[in-house]
């Protein structure tokens, strides 16, 4: 009976006051779920509902007016911001946090850096074997996400500048199976978000220049000496800036930033 | 009033059976709606384009190629039947490296001038652009005509990058051959355990015993596919890796255990009730002739069920090519053609579930998992004709 009484109130709370709708990323949903509770606590009238779907999902939204603010794990596009500038409207950006890609190995195997290029050679399929780069004879199994993460995208575009990953390459459905995978396979290798590294897998450094090899850590990302770096953005309308406003305001104040610490992502304070 | 009663209720049962039966011919005329769009979508990317220089000889790329072009394995246009020139690859988001973004105006309204006079100055240039920015074709610049993606594409092609730029590809050979060939593995493995259960349970087993097993079977049914999935992951990849010393565990092999394990109670249930049902007086007929037990098994109840014993291993088979979420995680999701069990693959119901999600709306990816989905309905379609045909043959006479 109680469970009913809370579900009603919530159904309630959620047709009351003026909602702040938030869609896209979900990479960043949660991440702003965290935000809209704990901005609840902070605002009592405050009214924030967020839901997933995908950047591309968040910013067409924003487009046709059915939500206020855009999550995005990737910057907008020319012709996404070209269509929101045809409809009058002007496009604000916000970069509310960042999140870091680590390149993940078996804990046993000796490489412990690699440049960019032997990455993107490695993924597309040119190096095939360990002992090309550094490490034991072992052939290299190739870790990635599905094709409809944006995790997958980022890595795509970053490591291998847009080139295709091999077709050989073993897709998995989340990060939780990358890491399982790579732990128990001597010659694997793959990419995960920095919040999720265990000690169960080793992280790598990388390198974009040959030179110096950079460890993915919390402090390199976020003084930006680490290379494999994304922005998490929230995208609004100039329209709707006094109403989203004060819920911005939050996440990025000192209270939010500490949220987005919490969650695994590198804050911007 | 106990006639009114009766037509009241006959009359709720026929709305229902109509409902379902309405419900099920919605769904497939909805599968279908969805996947007639493939096949009259351009090659390249919906609402982009792929522009020369009006100089260049080439008249037309496959998929394949403009693939290896954009991923720097062709080089030279001499590959593709052009000038012995080195190709100079251009994306939208390159404009800025080629001038400056003041020169694209305000509004971006200078973009087609812009992209002409880069095309121009670059006669070996390919550029992938939004339709929206093409420029002049009256400048020395030329759209690509690619075409539309065809059957030979789609049934025939080997590649599988649904979110390739600028041309996907969805060559879907390595699906379907994934499927059949972990769900055959699956159904070899699965047959002569579930045929012994079957028959231990029917014939050996005390009354005892049987009301003991039965219910511990039928249990295995009612697991979540996902936590078989993720004992597969955990416990049968890693010893598959020792076993065969494979550089890597997520094979076809790994997929086809579990799935035997899930087919396994439907198998046994179906089997043991087929065996069941043979009557007494076959059974007391052998015996009284003479026949032992074992005998009157192997040559008398095994012959007279056998279409029933046949249609539990195709519903089994039609358990393990629907299956997904399982699959998904053991199997490593690489999309290429097997050839050993030892060997990833990727199957038509996990790149479904993987995929879906994020394919936009009404796009050519998504029509093309709709067409995944098809071929899927087309299979278990047979499968399930299998069963009735087999089921509905009369017992073999015997003697």
């Amino acid at each position: 009976m109680k469970k009913v009484i809370l579900l009603a109130l919530a159904a309630v709370m959620t047709f009351g006051a003026s909602a702040q709708k938030l869609k896209g990323s979900d990479t960043v949903l949660p991440l702003a779920q965290k935000e809209a509770e704990s901005y609840s606590v902070v605002n009592k009238s405050s009214n924030v509902s967020v839901t997933g779907g995908g950047s591309g999902v968040g910013i067409s939204a924003l487009m046709d007016g059915s939500t206020d603010i855009a999550m995005a794990s990737r910057k907008i596009k020319l012709d996404e911001k070209m269509k929101l500038q045809e409809s009058g409207n002007t496009v604000i950006e916000k970069v509310i946090a960042k999140d870091a890609l680590a390149v993940i190995v078996n804990p046993n195997n000796k490489v412990s850096q690699l440049t960019r290029e032997q990455l993107e050679q490695i993924f597309t399929g040119k190096i095939t074997n360990w002992k090309e780069v550094g490490g034991a004879d072992l052939k290299i199994v190739v870790y990635s996400r599905e094709t409809s993460s944006g995790t997958y995208e980022f890595f795509k575009e970053s490591i291998l500048k847009n080139k295709n990953y091999m077709a050989s390459v073993l897709s998995m459905p989340a990060t939780g199976a990358i890491i399982q995978s790579v732990g128990q396979t001597p010659g694997a290798i793959g990419y995960v978000g920095l919040a999720y590294l265990t000690p169960s897998v080793k992280a790598l450094k990388v390198s974009y220049d040959g030179k110096t090899y950079i460890e993915p850590s919390f402090a390199n990302s976020k003084n930006g000496t680490y290379p494999v770096v994304r922005p998490l953005f929230f995208y609004y309308t100039k329209k709707n800036e006094a109403k989203v406003k004060p819920f911005i305001d939050y996440v990025m104040s000192k209270d939010g930033q500490k949220i987005v610490g919490e969650v695994g992502y590198i804050d911007v304070l | 009033m106990k006639k009114f009663f009766e037509t009241v209720v006959e009359k709720i049962l026929m709305v229902s059976g109509t409902i379902t039966s309405l419900t099920i011919i919605l769904i497939i005329v909805f599968l279908f709606s969805q996947a007639t769009g493939l096949f009259n979508s351009s090659v390249v990317e919906e609402n982009h384009s792929l522009v020369v220089n009006s100089q260049n000889r080439v008249q037309t790329l496959t998929p394949m190629q403009i693939k290896d072009i954009f991923d720097q394995e062709i080089t030279s246009w001499i590959e593709v039947g052009g000038e012995d020139e080195d190709i100079i690859v251009f994306r939208f988001s390159d404009i800025t490296s080629y001038v400056s973004e003041e020169e694209l105006g305000d509004e971006f309204q200078f973009i087609p001038q812009v992209m002409s006079k880069i095309i121009n100055e670059n006669p070996a240039i390919i550029a992938f652009l939004p339709d929206q920015y093409l420029p002049n074709p009256t400048d020395g610049t030329r759209v690509m005509d690619c075409g539309d993606i065809t059957l030979g594409d789609f049934f025939g092609g080997e590649e599988w990058f649904p979110t390739a730029q600028p041309a996907p590809l969805f060559g879907v050979l390595p699906l379907i051959l994934g499927t059949l060939w972990v769900s055959l593995a699956a159904i070899l493995f699965a047959l002569p355990f579930g045929l012994a259960g079957a028959i231990f349970l029917s014939e050996l087993a005390s009354s005892r015993v049987r009301s003991l097993l039965k219910p511990i079977i039928e249990l295995l049914a009612g697991i979540p596919s996902v936590v078989y999935g993720f004992f597969g992951l955990v416990v049968i990849v890693p010893l598959l890796q020792d076993w065969f010393n494979l550089a890597v565990g997520e094979t076809a092999l790994a997929g086809a255990i579990i799935l035997a394990i899930m087919a396994l109670p439907t198998i046994i249930t179906v089997a043991e009730d087929a065996i069941r049902s043979v009557p007494r007086t076959i059974r007391e007929a052998s015996l009284a002739l003479g026949a032992s037990k074992f005998q009157t098994i192997v040559k008398v109840v095994i012959p007279y069920a056998v279409s029933g014993i046949m249609a539990a291993v195709v519903l089994g088979i039609g358990r393990a090519i629907g299956e997904t979420m399982a699959v998904l995680m053991v199997t490593g999701n690489a999309a290429v053609i097997p050839t050993t069990l030892l060997e990833p693959v990727r199957t038509i119901p996990a790149t479904i579930a993987a995929e879906l999600g994020e394919a936009p709306t009404g796009g050519v990816h998504y029509e093309a998992l709709f067409m995944l989905g098809v071929i899927l309905f087309v299979i278990t379609l047979v499968i399930s004709i299998t069963v009735e045909i087999i089921a509905s043959k009369r017992p073999k006479q015997i003697m």
